[in-house]
């Protein structure tokens, strides 16, 4: 009999044990908490302890080799009012983190809706879809370098020898050192490397819609369009909030894109947070300044994380 | 006016021939039910006739057009799903409303309509609801519901009540019957339960193998079933069959000799019928309700014999009696208070104006 009894509910006869009073005053959950003590107590220190230390930093004077001093919000109040570079910055990571997402968000869910739809070397496609995701960025990125190069770029190559385009006058571009264009291309390239979490990840929502759905819309009058957007769209809410939740995160913080390709320039224009506050913190040492700058990002993505959230608690009351 | 006509009516998936030539006509207003084991083609059938799947062959007809290859938000039909097929994500209210929002009815005629509709079906109070705050019952109403406000020519169920508990599925079968009287259109209710099908159809369609084994009111397929499977199909407890020989039992009349020690006479106006069986195996066919304890003086077409019981299965009303003859269970109907031990001897009744011969070379009821 003992054994079938609810957890938390007191049995009462034989002496209590520490852990049956814990459990009386805390409530059922004890054994919970003692789960993710581990958990917790890494992610304090992998996590926790570092965030500190650069608020820390970023109210000191540190440079690289010296004693750190504090100097309240100096390093915050230089970046605003005499970095005249920053605000380019923080243009570069918005538009690079909105637009990225925007098309990762649209093309993933048409390379979704096509591949639920593929029934032909269906394992093929999916597979493929993956590779730009578990190819090595910094590899892939050298990749794209080469194709965006000036020099060697094989876009302007193909734009000069290949028929129609050579008939056209393209070109050649110079995709990294013109200001517009670098930007467009490390958006690019990042739209390209996470498109394919976006695919899987929906495709995988998408499959959990159960068709029964889309015929009752069928026989109710919904066309392939109202079924689009009265069925799979809403039904997809949680699932896009969440992918969108990772890949803002990630593409606010895009580090090795820009590093590799332009390394920030030209002029700046390709800066995000990560490569600028490495540029202040590791090749100028001012580890304060650099502190400053990646700390600028943490109420971005805590807007983000925080709207985010709400979307998809609202939303996850489906059952499908 | 929804007629509907099924006319060689065909349908092979990639291995299956799932449902194999039908021929049916359904009336206007009526309702019909088809009914038969698990795999036998019903939901095809069904969802044929919705236009979700394609026709391999045949045709069929809804009014006087052919709708083969009319998709079904043309075919002016509702469905009413197994699993209701709510979307979770809209209240009762919108899961009601959603197919006139499409049709693009004016938003107060579609209030009045779901209204009328909740009415019927008393869910006026769940009409802020998600379907995943319903109980299973309630989703079913709701289901209903939004098939009824679309005022369809056609309704199709396919198997609307097997996922509620016994109980609440009696009262729901009530219920729709009830409607059907409110709502008069052509109804098609599949069912693998024949009670539902006795209980609610004006006429019931046996279907078996992808094929159909007869058509006819509840009563037909009770009284006349035409083949062994329609009558071992309808009905509960089961009918009993028996390998018997016809012989001759002089004067004139026929008897089935059941084992050497077991023959019970035919009645007279049914020995024309069966004569031309004379010296053949037959089988008997016999429903437990016409097996009964001894009734002395029955009357005409009674038969009486003795067999030892086996199992007793009270029911309250009547109690079920198992015995054997030849090592073939018969299952016996009898009043409570008749039936003695088991173990021991019990005479028997047998009403043999209820018999049916069944030809084993074709299965068919003579
Ligand atoms: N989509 C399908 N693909 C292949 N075979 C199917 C499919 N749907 C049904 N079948 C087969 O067709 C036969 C009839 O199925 P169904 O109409 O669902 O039977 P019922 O509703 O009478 O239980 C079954 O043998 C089933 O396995
Ligand atoms: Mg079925």
């Amino acid at each position: 009999m003992v054994a079938v009894t609810n957890i938390g509910r007191a049995e009462a006869r034989p002496p209590l044990s520490v852990r049956s009073r814990l459990r009386r005053s805390v409530g059922p959950d004890i054994d919970g908490y003692g789960f993710i003590l581990p958990s917790a107590i890494i992610m304090v220190s992998l996590v926790v302890y570092p965030f500190g230390l650069a608020v820390w930093y970023s109210l000191s004077d540190a440079f690289i080799g010296q004693p750190a001093s504090f100097i309240g919000l100096d390093n915050f109040i230089y970046i605003l009012t005499v970095d005249d570079i920053f605000p380019k910055v923080l243009r570069n990571t918005l538009l690079f983190a909105v637009i990225s997402v925007a098309c990762k968000v649209f093309f993933g869910l048409i390379c979704a809706l096509l591949l639920q739809r593929i029934t032909t070397f269906k394992r093929f496609f999916r597979g493929a879809m993956l590779i730009p995701f578990v190819a090595p960025t910094a590899l892939t990125t050298l990749g794209w370098w080469l194709i965006l190069d000036p020099t060697y770029s094989h876009i302007n190559w193909i734009l000069k020898h290949v028929w129609p385009f050579s008939e056209m006058g393209l070109g050649p571009y110079q995709f990294l050192a013109d200001p517009t264009l670098a930007l467009s291309s490390v958006i690019f390239v990042n739209f390209w490397r996470g498109l394919p979490f976006f695919v899987i990840t929906i495709l995988a929502g998408l499959v959990s819609i159960p068709d029964h759905l889309y015929e009752a819309a069928e026989i109710d009058g919904a066309s392939t369009w109202d079924k689009f957007w009265k069925i799979t769209l809403p039904l997809l809410r949680p699932v896009l909030a969440v992918v969108i939740l990772f890949s803002t995160i990630f593409t606010l913080a895009d580090f090795n894109i820009v590093f590799v390709l332009t390394r920030g320039g030209p002029m700046n224009e390709t800066h995000l947070f990560a490569t600028y506050s490495y540029t202040y913190g590791i090749l100028n040492h001012d580890i304060g300044l650099g502190a400053a700058v990646s700390l600028f990002l943490f109420p971005i993505l805590a807007f983000t994380v925080i709207f985010l959230l709400r979307l998809i608690r609202r939303d996850t009351a489906y059952e499908l | 006016m929804a007629a509907i006509e099924l006319r060689d009516l065909w349908k092979r998936y990639d291995r299956v021939e799932a449902v194999q030539g039908i021929n049916l006509d359904i009336r206007h207003n009526e309702f019909i039910a088809l009914v038969g084991p698990s795999g036998c083609g019903k939901t095809t059938t069904l969802r044929m006739i919705a236009g979700l799947e394609d026709i391999t062959a045949g045709e069929i007809r809804v009014g006087d057009r052919v709708v083969n290859e009319v998709p079904p938000k043309d075919r002016d039909i509702a469905m009413v799903f197994q699993n209701y097929a709510l979307y979770p994500h809209m209240t009762v209210y919108d899961n009601m409303a959603f197919g006139l929002k499409l049709r693009k009815t004016s938003k107060a005629e579609i209030d009045r309509r779901v209204r009328d509709a909740a009415d019927i079906l008393n869910i006026g109070e769940l009409l802020d609801r998600r379907p995943k705050q319903l109980s299973g019952g309630q989703r079913q109403r709701v289901a209903m519901g939004r098939a009824i406000v679309r005022n369809p020519q056609v309704f199709l169920f396919d198997e609307p009540l097997s996922n509620l508990d016994a109980k609440l599925r009696v009262q729901m079968r009530t219920e729709i019957k009830k409607i059907h009287r409110r709502v008069r259109t052509t109804v098609v209710y599949v069912t693998h339960d024949q009670i539902e099908a006795m209980t609610l159809a004006d006429r019931i369609v046996v279907m078996n193998f992808g094929l159909i084994e007869q058509v006819g009111t509840p009563d037909e397929m009770y009284n006349a079933p035409k083949t062994r499977f329609v009558a071992s199909f309808i009905g509960s407890p089961s009918m009993n069959f028996l390998p018997c020989r016809v012989v001759s039992g002089g004067n004139g009349s026929l008897a089935l000799r059941l084992t050497d020690k077991l023959s019970l006479a035919v009645p007279p106006e049914r020995a024309a019928r069966y004569r031309s069986h004379l010296d053949r195996e037959m089988v008997f066919g016999i429903r437990p309700e016409h097996i009964s304890d001894r009734r002395p003086n029955a009357g005409s077409g009674f038969e009486e014999f003795e067999a030892g019981m086996e199992v007793v299965e009270p029911m309250g009303i009547d109690t079920m009696v198992f015995f054997s003859i030849d090592g073939i269970e018969i299952c016996a109907r009898a009043r409570p208070r008749a039936v003695g031990p088991v173990g021991e001897a019990m005479p028997f009744t047998v009403d043999m104006n209820e018999m049916h011969l069944i030809d084993p070379a074709n299965d068919r009821v003579v």
